[in-house]
């Protein structure tokens, strides 16, 4: 028994391991491919032949593609991606500055798309037909087909040029940029365990619109989901059998049709989380959100290939841990997938 | 939704309606006449949808818009005139207002509707068929080969989509068709992880083992038994990931890395119209409801095809 677990832990560890030496390697070659000249971009363009040879060397670049990938692996496990041009600071560096705004961005979203996007799509999967279920479809529907950076633009016009609700554009006002100690990066949980309520109300009216944005699009895919799998579930036989049993109906869709639902769901909401992670890239750049997205972005526009190599692989990275989480409750709630 | 179709009783019918009695008739002479039978009833309960036909319309007229783009546009989508830069709606001749430039913005979004097509008709048609495969594949055998595709579909699936296709485009150059090969690189992996999920839950199931027993060999039970039953939840997934790559190439124009200027690409010419949103909201705002619509259009068109395409859809 012990044993077997401890298989188990191997097996995932070096599934863990596959994956990510994979997704390094397809970073590494992207950087190899890039029409970029890695030798340029540091002795800079009026450095002698002498200087860019050496410098070459130095590099390693004529050793073999694979020593090459080695010194990349070396470097990466100790937290080395380089130096930024743009910056001109270490990539990891910046990398840890600019995470946590993506992930207070993308969690907020997610929370409020889960919180929002499960109920009614359960609602509209068993009230199928009804109102209920148009309203939620078309709900759905429009968050859809929307372009988040029109969308985004139009709200900043509206909300914030116009109206005046929010926050502009960025995490902050200017005034209260730095005020709170940074512990965690996010600025909503800094000023909390600060105890600053008017940094934490200044936080809240800038995250609102770019996170009920995010939110909008993940409820949009989760509702659909989840009213897809519950009517799949609801047409199965043992929902006769339960019903016919005498269970009430809030038992029926409870215990039995959303008890099934959850396993396919926890994939959905995993899947949901990390595109935001990742592709907020639009909506940081509309609203000046200094999260991983726009730093890859301005990266890549001013061809500063550490920075983008170290993004991807981070990003990457989060990624892969998501996935192997998801497949772990997966694991751990579907008792069909146990043999 | 349930309204079922019944077919035409008469025991001589008319000319009029033999081939609707003959698509519908309870006892199919042929397999090819079943088969018609099936598509028709399908047509029928999917043109009972309203919302799905809306859908439907809004397409069809856009293919018929991008066909005869130069019949339609009143002006050249390229043409400038800078004394007439920045006109509202309705004045000067310009039913949508005039750009930065004084080009027509709805010359310029008739033209934008074949680039549109063009970007969504080629990933469409790659990125599903390669995840179905690797995610039935993987799912069905099993074993290290489920391992390895999964490992592989697991890295692809790790490369942001926006940032795979910027790194692509610094990488072979800026222009639509790398965008789409990047957006058909990145796509692929969900539908791969979801058919893999379907075919877990029914790959011990009884009626697989009975066919393997019959004798039929894996790629049999994966192409005729599996993949009819994943279709479903991909086709939900492909309709909604087509409204998806719309809006992922038009984000590429917006960040000016998809179509260049002057090409009159949706998303490049919200880009263009950022500037002036303050005091000529319309410069910005034609093009994304024009993105709009037609994301809008592919979901509806893909919700009605769900309920017509669903075969686990009992006909009560």
């Amino acid at each position: 028994m012990v044993v077997q677990r401890f298989g188990a832990v191997c097996n995932t560890l070096l599934t863990v391991l596959i994956t990510m030496t994979g997704l390094l390697f397809v970073t590494f070659i992207i950087g190899r491919v890039m029409p970029i000249d890695p030798v340029l971009s540091i002795v800079g363009e009026s450095a002698s032949r002498a200087t860019y040879e050496a410098a070459y060397h130095e590099m390693g670049l004529d050793k073999p593609l694979l020593v090459q990938f080695l010194y990349f692996l070396r470097d990466i496990a100790r937290g080395d991606f380089g130096e930024s041009l743009l910056t001109a600071r270490p990539v990891f560096e910046d990398l840890m500055r600019v995470f946590p705004a993506t992930l207070e961005l993308a969690t907020m979203g997610t929370v409020i798309g889960v919180l929002i996007g499960v109920p009614l799509g359960v609602i509209a999967a068993v009230k199928q037909g009804t109102w209920v279920d148009h309203l939620a479809r078309i709900t759905a529907l429009i968050g859809y087909s929307m372009p988040v950076f029109w969308i985004g633009l139009i709200g900043l016009l509206v909300f914030y040029g116009k109206l005046g609700w929010i926050g502009g554009p960025g995490r902050l006002d200017i005034f209260y940029v730095d005020t709170v100690p940074a512990v965690t990066g996010m600025i909503l949980i800094d000023s909390l365990l600060a105890g600053d309520m008017d940094v934490f109300a200044n936080g809240l009216s800038h995250i609102v619109l770019p996170a009920g944005l995010l939110a909008y699009y993940s409820l949009a895919y989760i509702s659909r989901m989840t009213r897809s799998f519950m009517l799949e579930q609801l047409q199965q036989e043992y929902i006769i059998t339960a019903r016919v049993k005498g269970l009430s109906e809030s038992a029926v869709i409870r215990r039995h049709a959303f008890a099934n639902v959850r396993v396919p769901l926890i994939t959905v909401i995993a899947l949901s989380y990390a595109g935001l992670l990742e592709g907020s890239v639009l909506t940081e750049t509309i609203f000046a959100w200094p999260g991983i997205g726009s730093y890859i972005t301005t990266a890549l526009l001013s061809a500063d290939m550490n920075a983008v190599l170290g993004g991807t692989v981070v990003v990457g990275l989060v990624f892969v841990c998501l996935n192997i989480f998801s497949d772990l409750l997966h694991r751990f709630f579907d008792p069909r997938t146990k043999q | 939704m349930t309204r079922s179709v019944t077919p035409q009783m008469t025991t001589a019918p008319t000319k009029k309606f033999r081939l609707r009695h003959w698509l519908l008739t309870d006892s199919p002479a042929s397999r090819r006449q079943a088969r018609f039978s099936a598509w028709y009833r399908s047509w029928l309960a999917f043109r009972a949808n309203p919302m799905a036909m809306l859908g439907l319309v809004i397409l069809v007229g856009l293919l018929f818009i991008a066909a005869s783009a130069p019949l339609l546009a009143p002006q050249d989508p390229l043409s400038q005139d800078l004394a007439a830069r920045l006109s509202p709606p309705g004045t000067n001749g310009y039913l949508l207002g005039s750009d930065s430039l004084g080009r027509d913005i709805l010359s310029r979004l008739i033209y934008g509707s074949r680039i549109t097509l063009y970007i969504v008709s080629l990933v469409a048609l790659t990125a599903p068929v390669a995840g179905l495969f690797v995610g039935t594949v993987a799912g069905y055998l099993g074993g290290w080969v489920d391992v390895i595709l999964m490992r592989i579909t697991d890295i692809f699936l790790a490369f942001p989509r926006l940032v795979l296709a910027l790194a692509f485009v610094s990488a072979l150059g800026a222009g639509i068709e790398n965008a789409v090969l990047a957006i058909a690189l990145t796509a692929w992996p969900p539908y791969a992880r979801i058919a893999r999920a379907e075919t877990l839950t029914f790959r011990h199931a009884d009626f697989i083992h009975v066919v393997r027993l019959q004798g039929a060999g894996s790629l049999r039970i994966i192409t005729r038994h599996i993949w009819p039953l994943c279709i479903s939840s991909l086709v939900v997934r492909v309709t909604l990931d087509m409204a998806g790559i719309i809006l992922t190439a038009a984000g590429l124009g917006f960040l000016g890395l998809g179509a260049q200027p002057p090409s009159p690409e949706w998303g490049a010419m919200i880009s263009a119209g950022r500037k002036f949103i303050l005091d000529h909201w319309w410069v910005a705002t034609m093009p994304g409801l024009a993105i709009f619509l037609v994301s809008l259009a592919f979901n509806l068109l893909g919700d009605g095809l769900r309920d017509v395409l669903d075969p686990k859809k009992s006909e009560r």
